[in-house]
């Protein structure tokens, strides 16, 4: 029951602080919903170790009935399993800390009882979306995390650019979706139940099924598991359904850092890791997983190496990291995967939060070109930055290493890993060096902001380091503390038949006897691409513009996103505008209503005036209703 | 005879004219009968409605057949009775009518002119609407399907916008002409048959050829109720033209005499014919889908906009009944119940707007969350709900619909899908305009948000749309031991072959449970 109250206590924040802020003010709804978290915090803390050290067994907490319809049955209930207790004590800590650091970040905006309601709300669809029992309500947290995640983006809705990329990513989000709600039908269709663990317990009996689609027999495990794969792609920012994350930005950075960095997106890499044991007998879904995340990994990577805005850097390195969980996810390595996913919540958060401090040092601005030399002016936030890092390039100790480094091994071994595993080396290396770059623009070399700006710049309130320290430590000893549980010699026990491996179960036992040069090489190039930008942002400054001209083209193709938006623009959005304005005034107006207005014509000109429809009167209307009984009276006479 | 033993359903049907009665005999100045006129609207339709709850309370759930029976002579040497009576599936369209009543009465409380007929007409229009879905007999039942239009024509055109007459007489040509087609096929039921009783009907077995014509027939009438693609202009302009209220009903409760129709005749009476033709539905619910979404994108008038979602939200339902499983069946009554209330409250929302400013233009609109945050509040449940968020109203109906298309083909149910991305892309882009940004014109400034009166009416509708949404299951058990029978028999005719003496024993096993209710 406890694990309720971690669920719902959000749920009771939200409405309080949303339905009464007016009444209750600015501080008042800040308490209750800080308070409400912290009970989250506390009961998902207290249930997820009951749990994790076997003092209570695996099961669920049943809410309510939803939905009975024949077969196609889903209710209201909290699963609670390792999978799902490892994630609502990540979900709940981080969205904790965030609660606290908006108390300062939000001090004096105009509608703080709204925010607040919004992040708890987006806390108890993330904690619904984790703790589902079937696929529906995970449908349902997953929708649920899409609203609040387009109510945040759009958040200061004076805005245009913020509208337009709240509105961007909730159509992306939902094309995605589409392919998970016709996944969801498959999956009934083909197990007659959208419950996990009936689902999981007839795999193996539907190994064998055929669906016919595209003219061939597919397996049809396999067409699921693209599906649902489809609706991770837009949920977690894979190539092609990227775009939506960088433009995320504009929603205010606590939300980036909650939402856009730790929860939500990761719920794709969750979904897939879920559904392990129906993937696991999909090895065709597997493959296309490994090869878009590992793509996306290197894509996105080249991206935030010539992006200029503090925000958007950590935003397309969001989406690499999260190419990182679905190559896990792809060679089987799913305890891998959500080895990352938490400890990516630590220090991706840390870093979107530092980021905060340092546009809120800097009264709102965010390009990096405009910063610069602001170590000695915020030491502590420097100081985070730094942790959030290396951690983040996986310097051991640091978590990241640890992590990163069971992936990166994992894809040496895994079936069909070779692309993989490449794009990940490739990644790392890019990783490095686009943090760092991030370092020295923003806090060292010459001050180039605006003398009146820097004149103001201060480090942040307690409220805002607080959630800071307690991030860092995350990111400084959660990956050597946790790797024995996560993908060490514990895990089995650890997750106890929550994720499975069917396939390659020992390929976590395996990944500690990779080749030495493997081991090493991630760490090696994490330092490469720390030197490298070293070179170019602090021993020669010359050179990045330098290159930029020399390799004119590529420079071009990074800073604009692989123009991606200008031809989604080009071959979607003006066709759809243009298809839409034809079908309303050609289609509608020309054609449909064309052929009746022809008739009334003929009509009028027939009956020489006698009918003059536009009179409305009711002599009119029963001369009609006469005319409509004569015709039909003869037709009854002939076909009689 | 029933379970409540009196004629509840007949109170129902006729208790707004008595209602009409009252209003007729006010006398006194003009002030005075529009005042009494609106009271005794709302008092009516209010009782009407609490009356109507008792079929909630004592409809007795796990029961396939009919129930609060009731029959009189009427023709009996024709074979055509007074019978009236409610299933599963009819006894949701009442109550939402019944619901709808007084929401959409409040919503024209400040209507300037002529206001005693004004609600005079929305009272029989409440009687039409509640007759014509207890009617259970096929006779009754057209006599109610036609007198709908004589109020709807009334209220558009004589309360309408500039071009109400056009309006009006567009709705009434393409309603008249589909009726025209369906009494024809009345009148060859009533040859074959010998009976117009629909519980009767449902055990004579009829051949192919006949079911082809009859089904063709019928679609006409009920496609353009619903409306289907490319039936759908009339209904462009009559919302356009209709004052609020009046889209409340076309929208919440006409349109789904259509898809109401489809499910109490063409698919238990003509299970072959739809069986055959369930195709051509496809094809005509899954253009409409596309097209109209596509074409709400543009719109720059509100209430046209919220018209042609409208027509992709119930070409939703129609793509789900001609499935024939049970969630797809469950599915298109979930998406008309839920199409009736949060279309009609998207129609509120625009009359909000409209009884500020005299504007229904997107273009005169932007930033009016800062003068009124409730209204977008509200506003924002039902733009969710229209775009099919899980733990709306909306929701239940598009995914049910979805599997149950997918068990007959993947495409249909991919394309049907696509109402996902479609709705939310017109839905939001209309919301940001006219709810967010920065208020540019001076006009807006003044605005005053929602009143006691609008919360009144509005407010149910949401809780409505999130109940519906979170808790659908106290809804399906009315409808399923109905509905799951319906998609058993339809099954059985199938497996049958169409041959007439498997048709006979398993109409006759429906019927045999129908008759057994009947005697409850």
């Amino acid at each position: 029951m406890i694990f309720a109250i971690a669920v719902f206590a959000p749920l009771a924040g939200s409405l309080i602080s949303g339905l009464f802020g007016r009444w209750l003010g600015d501080r008042g709804a800040q308490a209750v919903s800080v308070i409400l978290m912290l009970v989250a915090a506390f009961f998902g803390v207290v249930s997820g170790l009951r749990l994790l050290t076997g003092l209570v067994p695996d099961g669920y907490v049943f809410v309510g009935d939803w939905l009975h319809v024949g077969g196609f049955q889903a209710d209201w209930s909290l699963r609670y399993d390792s999978l799902s207790a490892v994630m609502v004590m990540m979900v709940t800590v981080v969205s904790t800390l965030i609660h606290i650091y908006s108390i300062g970040y939000m001090e004096g905006d105009r509608s703080v009882p709204r925010f607040f309601a919004y992040l708890s709300l987006f806390t108890f669809a993330m904690l619904m979306l984790v703790t589902a029992n079937d696929l529906l309500q995970l449908f349902f947290g997953w929708e649920g995390v899409g609203l609040v995640s387009y109510l945040l983006i759009g958040f200061w809705y004076d805005r245009p650019s913020a509208n337009d990329a709240a509105i961007k990513a909730f159509i992306m989000n939902r094309i995605g979706d589409l392919g998970f709600a016709l996944g969801i039908a498959l999956v009934f269709f083909l197990f007659g139940s959208i419950r996990f663990d009936t689902i999981f317990a007839d795999v193996v009996a539907q190994n064998h099924a055929v669906y016919h689609l595209f003219g061939a027999n597919l397996h049809a495990l396999d067409v699921i598991g693209i599906l649902l794969f489809i609706g991770a792609m837009g949920k977690s920012a894979q190539l092609g359904l990227h775009p939506w994350l960088a433009d995320a930005m504009e929603g205010p950075t606590p939300v980036s850092a909650l939402i856009h960095a730790a929860t939500m997106v990761t719920a794709g890499v969750f979904l897939m890791v879920r559904m392990s044991p129906l993937l696991e007998y999909a090895p065709v879904a597997l493959a296309v997983v490994g090869i878009i995340g590992g793509t996306t990994a290197v894509f996105a990577a080249t991206i935030g190496c010539a992006q200029t805005d503090i925000k958007r850097v950590i935003a397309y390195s969001t989406c690499s990291q999260l190419g990182y969980m679905f190559v896990a996810v792809s060679v089987g390595a799913y305890q891998a995967s959500i080895f990352h996913l938490i400890m990516h919540a630590f220090f991706k958060a840390l870093l979107f939060l530092t980021a905060g401090s340092v546009i809120h040092a800097m009264s709102g601005e965010q390009d990096m070109r405009k910063m610069g030399g602001l170590a000695r002016l915020i030491p502590y936030t420097y100081v985070m930055m730094w942790i959030g890092g290396l951690a983040l390039a996986g310097i051991p100790p640091l978590s990241g290493f640890f992590s990163k480094d069971a992936i990166i091994d994992a894809s040496f071994y895994g079936r069909g890993g070779g692309y993989a595993c490449i794009c990940v080396e490739l990644a790392t290396y890019l990783t490095a060096f686009y943090t760092w770059r991030l370092i020295f623009m923003t806090f060292h070399g010459p001050r180039r902001g605006d003398a009146h700006v820097m004149a103001h710049v201060h480090e942040s309130p307690w409220v805002m380091r607080g959630p800071l320290a307690v991030l860092a430590i995350g990111a400084v000893f959660g990956g050597g503390l946790l790797d024995h549980y996560f993908v060490g010699t514990g895990q089995r026990a650890f997750w106890n038949g929550s994720i499975s491996t069917v396939n390659d179960p020992h390929i976590l036992t395996s990944i500690a006897h990779v080749p030495l040069f493997i081991d090493f090489l991630p760490t090696v190039l994490g330092l490469l691409g720390i030197a490298t930008a070293f070179v170019m942002y602090m021993l020669r400054p010359d050179l990045p513009a330098l290159l930029a001209a020399r390799f004119g083209f590529i420079y071009r193709l990074l800073i604009h996103k692989y123009y991606v938006d200008e031809l989604y623009g080009a071959i979607f959005v003006r066709p759809y505008h243009a298809l839409a304005r034809a079908i309303w005034h050609v289609g509608d107006e020309d054609i449909i209503d064309g052929i009746p207005r022809g008739g009334a014509l003929l009509a009028r000109g027939s009956a020489g005036g006698l009918v003059r429809l536009q009179s409305g009167s009711l002599a009119q209307y029963a001369f009609v209703m006469l005319i409509g009984l004569v015709v039909l009276i003869s037709v009854f006479l002939i076909f009689r | 005879m029933n379970q409540v033993g009196f004629p509840l359903l007949s109170l129902l049907t006729f208790l707004p004219l008595v209602g009409v009665v009252v209003i007729m005999s006010v006398r006194g100045d003009e002030a005075v009968v529009a005042n009494n006129a609106r009271w005794t609207a709302l008092w009516t339709s209010l009782i009407v409605f609490v009356f109507s709850l008792l079929l909630w309370v004592d409809f007795d759930r796990g029961y396939a057949g009919f129930q609060f029976t009731e029959t009189l002579a009427w023709l009996p040497q024709y074979g055509v009775n007074y019978q009236m009576g409610v299933d599963g599936i009819s006894i949701m369209f009442v109550l939402i009518s019944t619901a709808l009543t007084p929401i959409a009465i409040l919503s024209s409380w400040n209507n300037p002119a002529r206001v005693r007929e004004y609600m005079i007409a929305f009272l029989v229009m409440e009687t039409t609407m509640i007759g014509l879905f207890s009617a259970l007999d096929f006779i009754l039942f057209f006599v109610f399907f036609e007198a709908v239009l004589i109020p709807m024509f009334i209220i558009i055109g004589i309360w309408g916008g500039e071009r109400r007459l056009y309006a009006a007489i567009k709705f009434f040509l393409f309603m008249f002409a589909g009726s025209m087609f369906m009494l024809l096929g009345i009148l060859a039921l009533w040859f074959h048959d010998g009976t117009t009783s629909i519980p009767a009907m449902m055990h004579i077995p009829l051949p192919p050829h006949l079911q082809f014509w009859l089904f063709l027939a019928f679609l006409a009438a009920f496609a353009v109720k619903i409306p289907i693609w490319p039936l759908h202009t009339w209904l462009i302009d009559a919302h356009r033209e209709a004052p609020i209220a009046g889209s409340v009903l076309l929208a919440g409760v006409l349109a789904n005499m259509g898809g109401y129709g489809f499910l109490r005749f063409s698919v238990p009476l003509l299970p072959d014919a739809s069986q055959h033709l369930a195709p051509l539905m496809f094809t005509l619910g899954v253009v409409a889908v596309i097209y109209t979404s596509i074409a709400a994108l543009v719109q720059r008038d509100l209430l046209k906009l919220v018209a042609y979602s409208s027509i992709g939200h119930m070409a939703i339902a129609v793509i789900g009944i001609f499935t024939f499983t049970v969630q797809g069946i469950e599915g298109s009554l979930f998406r008309m119940l839920s199409h009736g209330f949060i279309t009609a409250a998207l129609f509120l929302c625009v009359g909000v707007l409209i009884d500020r400013t005299k504007s229904q233009s997107m273009d005169a609109f932007g930033g009016v969350v800062h003068r009124m945050p409730l209204y977008a509040l509200l506003f924002m449940v039902f733009a969710m709900g229209t775009v099919g968020l899980p733990g709306t109203a909306g929701f239940i109906g598009e995914i049910l619909v979805i599997v149950g298309a997918l068990k007959v083909n993947f495409w249909v149910a991919l394309l049907t899908g696509t109402t996902l991305i479609l709705s939310a892309v017109y839905m939001l882009v209309a919301y940001r305009r006219v709810v967010y940004g920065v208020i540019a014109r001076p006009e807006l400034r003044g605005l005053k948000d929602l009143g006691g009166r609008e919360i009144a009416m509005l407010v149910p509708l949401v809780v409505l749309t999130i109940w519906m949404g979170i808790y659908p299951s106290s809804f399906s058990t009315f409808f399923d031991a109905t509905v799951t029978a319906m998609a058993k028999n339809h099954a059985l005719a199938m497996s049958g072959g169409g041959s007439g003496a498997h048709l006979a024993s398993t109409a006759n096993a429906v019927s045999t449970v129908a008759m057994a209710g009947g005697a409850n």
